[in-house]
């Protein structure tokens, strides 16, 4: 069960609007809520293009125990830097929150070996979401399959696997 | 808790990677997920793993006197509930529809089938027949409940053992298991049921959907069949309109699933059977794996001390001088010193009044709490000592017991010096600003 905290960049999904603020599921025990004002270049005029179901990628303002959760788009100067709304393609899954930290520590040997296989894009959430984009369908699966296997696996089965995958 | 809403993205991928005839977990169209099948120490438990879901089952049967327009046969019972466990989406307000979907088709598949000889079960024909009730429960939800119910339902029903009974004239004796071994129930067929969900109005099949599948789907079409290839039940459900030859080809198919997991069923049965006889071990407990790594584990890692000496050198050298270090307490009084000045008070000039009569006391001082806990006997008699010279006033408050100190001797940038005299002065420059408050009113 993820726990929100203040700083911690996660994916979201949204599932209402409300007013002028959506309503996001973290996976948390709360929906998060995220203004749409909280994104880069955002006005009152210029709302971002946000429907029910898209993926969100932000960070939390406010988290604490007490309070509603509060997500931004946007850092503390404005800038988006890689967050908001996250592309239509792609496949989101979810691991456990250990193998997040893990696959965040800086010199990850699965993202460098995975990234030897072939180019895709890699979203991770603190909230134990990844969303993985490649070039075709089976690619996609395939970085799903082995993340979600690394788990259990060693360092020697994964590279095992790899070279499985790689040789075919 | 309510469940994690499926994502646009998720869905368009399922769709495409469908339309591309693939699936997560990389089975083709038409297979199913590994079957496992554990059966428990009793009688009629087991638990049949359908990849992830789970479903447990178990048969327990009653004397009972039977219904009044069947007189000669037994009663059948059953129930599947779906256990908060399962999926976060289930609540013990229950997902009524999903429920009775299920319960129906359970029913149907196994009860109108007639796959148990309910005649076989009347013991006195019109007083007493057996009641055989099975309860299933969902312990974890990935997709494809009801083949994983079927299967759990028919197998446990397999596996049960009712008592010995033996009639004569009037007489009905019951045998415990200890004088008679136990007899297991007649069964004439195994009924399992298959699913097929459909995709793009028809267009796409797939065999045992999984969750995420399942959320993505246009309808479920459920056959239930035996080996003998009869059809036992058939439901569509979602709305999608099929064709004569999509359901000829779902029926073909199932024949051939079924066939194998009957085959898987009888074989379960048999070693079971064969454990039990050779008196080995059986139940739960042995059938779950060994030695296998449920929660990851980070290997160790070598760290490069190397350069670590330089490192701590450079931080060394960068670091500014420590705070200056107060060497020598003084002391006012035997049990009572002082490390440190202080430092002006910072609260905002208190009125004359109060200030004859308020210990004006800033922070703490680290050493005091050394100092407390050596001298701590000592500085009780010393407030005592105070004590006596002033009224003692007692305030509303329910904090500690306040007095009122008059500031003689006692420099006015004291640090307190236990910290119970530290308390009750910090509490008493407040009770007085409180006093004050109430006297204005």
């Amino acid at each position: 069960q993820y726990v929100p905290v203040k700083g911690d960049h996660v994916i979201g999904i949204v599932t209402g609007k409300a007013g002028d603020v959506f309503k996001v599921d973290v996976g948390g025990s709360e929906q998060a809520s995220l203004s749409y004002l909280a994104f880069e270049g955002a006005t009152k005029r210029n709302r971002p293009n946000v429907q029910v179901g898209d993926l969100i990628y932000g960070q939390f303002l406010v988290a604490n125990k007490d309070m509603e959760p509060e997500m931004v788009c946007i850092n503390s100067s404005g800038r988006s830097s890689g967050m908001g709304i996250i592309g239509q393609d792609g496949f989101l899954f979810k691991v456990s929150l250990g193998l997040i930290r893990k696959l965040l520590a800086p010199k990850c040997e699965i993202i460098q070996e995975l990234s030897q296989l072939y180019p895709f894009e890699l979203v991770l959430g603190m909230n134990g979401r990844i969303w993985v984009k490649a070039k075709a369908v089976q690619q996609t699966l395939i970085i799903v399959n082995i993340l979600e296997a690394c788990e259990y696996m060693t360092a020697e089965q994964r590279k095992q696997a790899l070279a499985k995958v790689s040789g075919k | 808790m309510k469940a994690t809403p499926l994502s646009n993205c998720e869905r368009r991928f399922l769709l495409r990677a469908i339309e591309e005839r693939k699936r997560l977990d990389g089975r083709q169209c038409y297979d199913y997920r590994n079957v496992r099948i554990s059966f428990g120490v009793d009688y009629g438990c087991c638990v049949v793993e359908l990849g992830k879901t789970r479903v447990l089952a178990q048969v327990s049967c009653e004397l009972v006197p039977p219904k009044a327009n069947r007189p000669t046969e037994g009663i059948l019972f059953f129930n599947l509930e779906l256990s908060p466990m399962a999926a976060p989406g289930f609540e013990p307000g229950r997902q009524p529809e999903l429920l009775v979907t299920l319960n129906r088709l359970i029913e149907r598949c196994l009860r109108n089938s007639k796959c148990v000889d309910t005649e076989s079960l009347c013991v006195v024909a019109g007083e007493k027949v057996w009641q055989i009730r099975l309860d299933l429960h969902l312990l974890n939800h990935d997709g494809n409940i009801i083949d994983a119910a079927s299967i759990a339902g028919i197998v446990a029903l397999c596996h049960f053992r009712r008592p010995d009974v033996s009639v004569q004239g009037e007489e009905v004796t019951v045998y415990t298991p200890e004088e008679r071994d136990p007899v297991p129930l007649s069964i004439h067929h195994m009924p399992i049921c298959v699913s097929f969900a459909f995709f793009q109005q028809g267009n796409y099949l797939l065999v045992d959907p999984s969750e995420r599948e399942e959320q993505v789907m246009d309808g479920l079409l459920v056959i239930a069949m035996n080996k003998h290839q009869e059809i036992c039940t058939i439901q569509s459900s979602g709305g999608i309109m099929l064709v004569n030859d999509q359901v000829l080809r779902c029926s073909k198919i199932t024949a051939v699933k079924v066939a194998e997991i009957t085959e898987l069923i009888q074989k379960a049965l048999e070693n079971d059977q064969k454990v039990r006889k050779e008196g080995g071990k059986f139940g739960f407990a042995e059938s779950i794996p060994h030695q296998k790594i449920t929660s990851f584990k980070m290997g160790s890692a070598a760290v490069d001390t190397n350069s670590v000496e330089e490192q701590a050198e450079e931080i060394i050298t960068k670091a500014g001088p420590p705070s200056e270090v107060f060497a020598k307490p003084i002391l006012h009084t035997p049990g009572t010193a002082q490390i440190g000045e202080g430092i002006e008070n910072s609260w905002g000039d208190l009125e004359e009044s109060e200030k004859e009569e308020a210990v004006e006391e800033e922070g703490e001082s680290e050493a005091t709490a050394f100092e407390c806990q050596k001298t701590e006997s000592e500085d009780v008699s010393t407030v005592k000592e105070t004590k006596k010279d002033e009224p003692i006033v007692l305030s509303d408050s329910e904090e500690e017991e306040v007095v009122i100190l008059e500031p003689q001797e006692l420099p006015k940038k004291t640090r307190a010096q236990t910290n119970s005299k530290q308390e009750s002065t910090r509490k008493k420059t407040f009770t007085k600003r409180r006093r004050k408050k109430r006297a204005a009113y």
